[in-house]
């Protein structure tokens, strides 16, 4: 479904200049016919959930090459690839760091087996009062204020929680953030920061108890910053308005992105950019979702995130070091893919010549381990744990009588299974299921459902119930044992909902707080989730979601020399792919990866 | 100070990569000139990889004739007899690279490569050769070395499912972060010459055996007068005798060069095009790290092998040439 961008040409070497706003998968694939007429490529300008991607679409074809920029498109290939029991081949790059999996139903993992990080959130306090990373600032300045000033103003927001009087201030911040008749564009942007950077931070110091262990936060005003009203430094108004490119640093002569801006600059982009949405883009306002590709937002955003991290002591940061962190950008080489579409390509061949003892798992690393700069892996066993691909069941802790369903199925379902289109059963009576030919009183059913407390609902769920989870598209079903727990930490368990035997990811060494899902504040989605997955020829990794392998789980086999020639002495058979277990092999000849080495690859790859 | 900063269109193109090595490398990279010789797969992966990176030119050297078997592994050669007829290799990838990146400056230089004197060699910051013989390896090399500027030397050469980089940085200094402190670290690099004359019962018991495959079969090639690369499987009992004689010299057992590594050699001329894209890749990282001064450059040898997918690094130089030293095993 993607378009092609100027940024994907360093490595993307199928487009050209010319082909900006192309669909990537009809430009692919008539460059490739250029070199290789006569291979037959269909190429679909689509999103890969998409319906008619369904089982029966992936069985027929003997492989399938995954090229997906995000987790939960390729939970779903994966999902669809056991289904239609077709070998998968999945990857991923991020600068110097690739790998490549091979999985088959039954014989190896399965993408889930392992379990994958989960795109990183962040307590909705630390966003909202008690920033300690830049980060925190960023999401801040897109997912609160960008989205308060230019979002839906119907969506719920965070903003102004946090204040001392919360049923006045709520009358009081609907005010603030409309423009009043009386006041010019200016005038309303030093408001906005006055209130946001002044007013908010000056009553959140009020609350002595949040602050006791932590650096207090000073309160910022414009007009300690820019004493003079802007419009005489800025001498022309109309500078930087001229082509659609509507640009602050433009229009303020700040030519570099990677320059750090001072608190005055910083101020200046932020109303000078406030000011041009205003003036330029007055229809947008209401409609907008941040996107990295829209330059004033990205200069709003940084100079908001700066002045909000100078307020609480956070060094600042480049535009476009905040760019990326706000577009949650890879970043990516076209070495590295080369590499790493090679690899693809050999298993690929392997799997299509059914040399099955021979596939492998290939990593590429930044620094050599055992002088190995690629290193190939025995694939594992399946998981006998894996809900996805072994079907064990799973617990859910949950309060039956405060939990909603709406509750279960948007942060267990989806969130954490990954389902798109669920179906929800107890025994035989449906509690919710989503499709496009229900009948309107189903629909309606579903709907009251969702509602309901879970020990309400028609099918009442007590503790002991077994919930049978489907998705239809997946053809994957899973069964959640209930277990009914009258209290939750808000702490750490902030959805008030525990599942086990869905195994999670590690949790981040220096974020040891409680993760709470972020989405809730806002109806921003990441930007990685805007460019859906497509089969795309180029190969991205999630951000800051590398591949972590918990060797501590599995065995590790060591890999054998493919020589047909065996001076080892052992027979043949001990040398056996097909045993897929640790071998002890006592010979001079073979390399031995050693898996004690798994933590500290692992520990480099969490950049 | 505007002539020092990039483009806006550079911003915009090279953005993803300079979130990986930085605005400075990337305008190191915008300076430096790469002279290419030897218009195979590989090296046609490898001249995509730094023309997309935005080298600052890339001249190629390749005067043999477009032939139908250079199209199964030279994406850069489109299948178009009107188009290549009559044209060298070198011409056809200028045409096609040209496309990749309008920031590069993308030439041809015609004319025997070995007859170019040291002046030459002197216009470009990094050399890489590939089909060349051991003669003309050694020879450019040493032209390398004898300027006063340091000009970064690379072979790289793929046979079949198996490939080779050999890199020679003479001596190179670098700095790099480790946790807060940046250190300085220092290469010393042998010549290729210099490198291959390293007993080999003086290297570390598990070099890998492709390593010594190599040299067997490019001395072969020097002793018979081939061109490089035109050996076949019917060369076999020739390379086996050449092979004992070596082992013999070096006091190395026949087993460390197994019969069925170099049949596979010899076997499989043609290049692989996976092979290609990876070692191509792996070159491609080695020289911009080198010119942009950041990463820690492989030394000295890297091997490929699809058949077990290992990529490793051979560090095949004199244990006291002040760099990591080699690993000698006590039963030695």
């Amino acid at each position: 479904m993607d378009t092609i961008e100027v940024s994907n040409l360093n490595r993307q070497f199928l487009f050209r200049q010319s082909h900006v706003g192309q669909s990537k998968a009809k430009v692919a694939r008539d460059a490739v016919l250029r070199f290789r007429s006569n291979i037959s490529i269909t190429p679909y300008h689509v999103n890969v959930k998409d319906s008619r991607f369904n089982v029966e679409f992936f069985k027929e074809f003997d492989v399938v090459l995954n090229g997906l920029d995000n987790l939960d498109a390729r939970r779903h290939v994966n999902r669809l690839c056991l289904a239609a029991d077709v070998p998968l081949v999945e990857s991923g790059t991020t600068g110097f760091l690739g790998q490549v999996t091979v999985h088959l139903k039954g014989k190896t993992e399965c993408y889930e087996c392992q379990p994958k990080p989960a795109p990183k959130t962040y307590p909705v306090c630390t966003i909202t009062s008690t920033p300690s990373k830049f980060v925190h600032c960023v999401v801040w300045a897109k997912d609160l204020l960008f989205a308060k000033l230019f979002g839906d103003k119907n969506q719920e927001n965070d903003l102004n929680v946090r204040s001392s009087d919360a049923a006045n201030s709520l009358e009081h911040s609907e005010d603030v953030f409309e423009c009043r008749k009386d006041e010019d564009i200016e005038q309303y942007g030093r408001r906005i920061y006055d209130h946001v950077f002044g007013h908010n931070i000056k009553m959140a110091l009020s609350n002595e108890e949040t602050w006791k262990n932590l650096n207090k936060p000073r309160p910022i005003y414009s007009k300690d910053v820019l004493p003079e009203k802007l419009t005489k430094e800025n001498g022309d108004m109309e500078k930087g308005c001229t082509t659609d490119d509507i640009s602050a640093m433009a229009s303020l002569g700040l030519k570099n992105p990677q320059d750090l801006w001072s608190l005055a600059e910083n101020s200046r982009v932020f109303l000078e950019a406030l000011r041009l949405f205003f003036l330029k883009r007055v229809k947008e306002i209401g409609n907008l979702t941040f996107d990295k590709d829209d330059q004033l937002a990205v200069e709003f955003v940084t100079a908001a995130a700066n002045i909000r991290a100078s307020s609480f002591g956070i060094p600042s940061h480049s535009l476009f070091e905040a760019k990326g962190i706000a577009g949650n950008i890879v970043h990516a080489v076209a070495t590295t893919n080369a590499v790493i579409a090679g690899l693809i390509v050999i298993e690929a061949i392997k799997v299509l010549i059914k040399d099955s003892n021979n596939y492998r798992m290939t990593y590429c690393l930044e620094h050599p381990s055992k002088k190995l700069l690629l290193m190939p892996v025995e694939p594992y066993e399946p998981n006998k744990s894996c809900y996805v691909c072994s079907e064990t069941p799973l617990s859910l802790e949950v309060n039956i009588h405060s939990s909603k369903l709406r509750d279960f199925v948007e942060k267990i379902v989806k969130a954490k299974l990954g389902m798109n289109f669920p179906l929800i059963m107890q025994g035989a009576s449906i509690l919710y299921e989503v499709g496009e030919d229900l009948e309107e009183d189903m629909v309606a059913i579903y709907a009251a459902n969702l509602e309901k407390a879970l020990s309400e609902l028609p099918s009442p769920v007590t503790s002991g119930t077994v919930l049978t989870v489907e998705d239809l598209q997946q053809e994957f079903s899973c069964s959640i044992n209930i277990k009914h727990r009258e209290e939750f930490d808000e702490e750490k368990e902030p959805d008030g909902m525990l599942l086990s035997g869905w195994v999670e990811a590690p949790v981040d060494k220096d974020n040891n707080k409680p993760i709470r899902n972020s989405e809730s504040t806002s109806n921003a989605l990441p930007a990685e989730e805007i460019l859906d997955g497509e089969k795309d020829v180029e190969i991205q990794e999630i951000p800051e979601g590398t591949e972590t392998v918990t060797g501590k789980k599995r065995k590790l086999s060591e890999v054998s020399e493919g020589t047909s020639t065996n001076h080892s002495g052992l027979s043949d058979e001990n040398r056996s792919h097909n045993q897929l277990e640790k071998l002890d092999v006592d010979d001079e000849d073979d390399e031995l990866i050693i898996s004690d080495d798994w933590e500290s690859l692992t520990k480099k790859k969490r950049l | 100070m505007d002539g020092e900063e990039l483009t806006e269109q550079e911003t915009a193109l090279y953005d993803r990569q300079i979130r990986v090595w930085g605005a400075d490398a990337q305008r190191r990279l915008s300076k430096s000139h790469i002279l290419v010789y030897g218009m195979k797969g590989t090296v046609a992966e490898f001249c995509k990889n730094i023309v997309l990176a935005g080298v600052g030119s890339v001249t190629l050297v390749d005067d043999r004739v477009v032939a139908e078997e250079a199209l199964s592994a030279n994406f850069l050669i489109l299948p178009d007899k009107n188009q290549y007829q009559g044209k060298t290799l070198a011409e056809v990838c200028c045409d096609s690279l040209k496309e990749f990146n309008h920031m590069v400056h993308v030439s041809v230089e015609k004319g025997d490569i070995s007859t170019f004197g040291v002046e030459f060699f002197e216009k470009f910051d990094t050399v890489v050769i590939s089909c060349c013989s051991l003669a003309k390896k050694k020879l450019i090399n040493q032209k390398c070395r004898k300027l006063s500027k340091r000009v970064a030397f690379y072979t790289v050469d793929c046979r079949g499912s198996c490939g080779e980089i050999f890199v020679d940085l003479q001596d190179y200094k670098y700095s790099k972060k480790k946790l807060e402190e940046t250190i300085e670290c220092q290469l010393e690099y042998p010549s290729f010459e210099e490198a291959i004359s390293v007993p080999w019962r003086a290297l570390p018991r598990r070099v890998s055996k492709l390593y010594f495959a190599m040299r067997v079969i490019e001395l072969f090639e020097d002793v018979e007068d081939r061109n490089p690369g035109e050996t076949s499987i019917a060369d076999l009992p020739g390379i086996l005798k050449l092979r004992k004689e070596l082992c013999e010299t070096n006091s190395l057992s026949e087993s460390q060069v197994p019969d069925a590594l170099l049949e596979r050699l010899l076997i499989g001329t043609r290049e692989f095009p996976p092979v290609c894209a990876i070692i191509g890749g792996i070159l491609g990282q080695e020289v911009i790290k080198a010119i942009s001064g950041k990463g820690d450059p492989l030394k000295n040898f890297f091997f490929f092998d699809a058949m077990d997918g290992k990529g490793l690094i051979e560090d095949i130089s004199e244990p006291n040439t002040g760099s990591q030293a080699a690993l000698i095993n006590d039963d030695m």
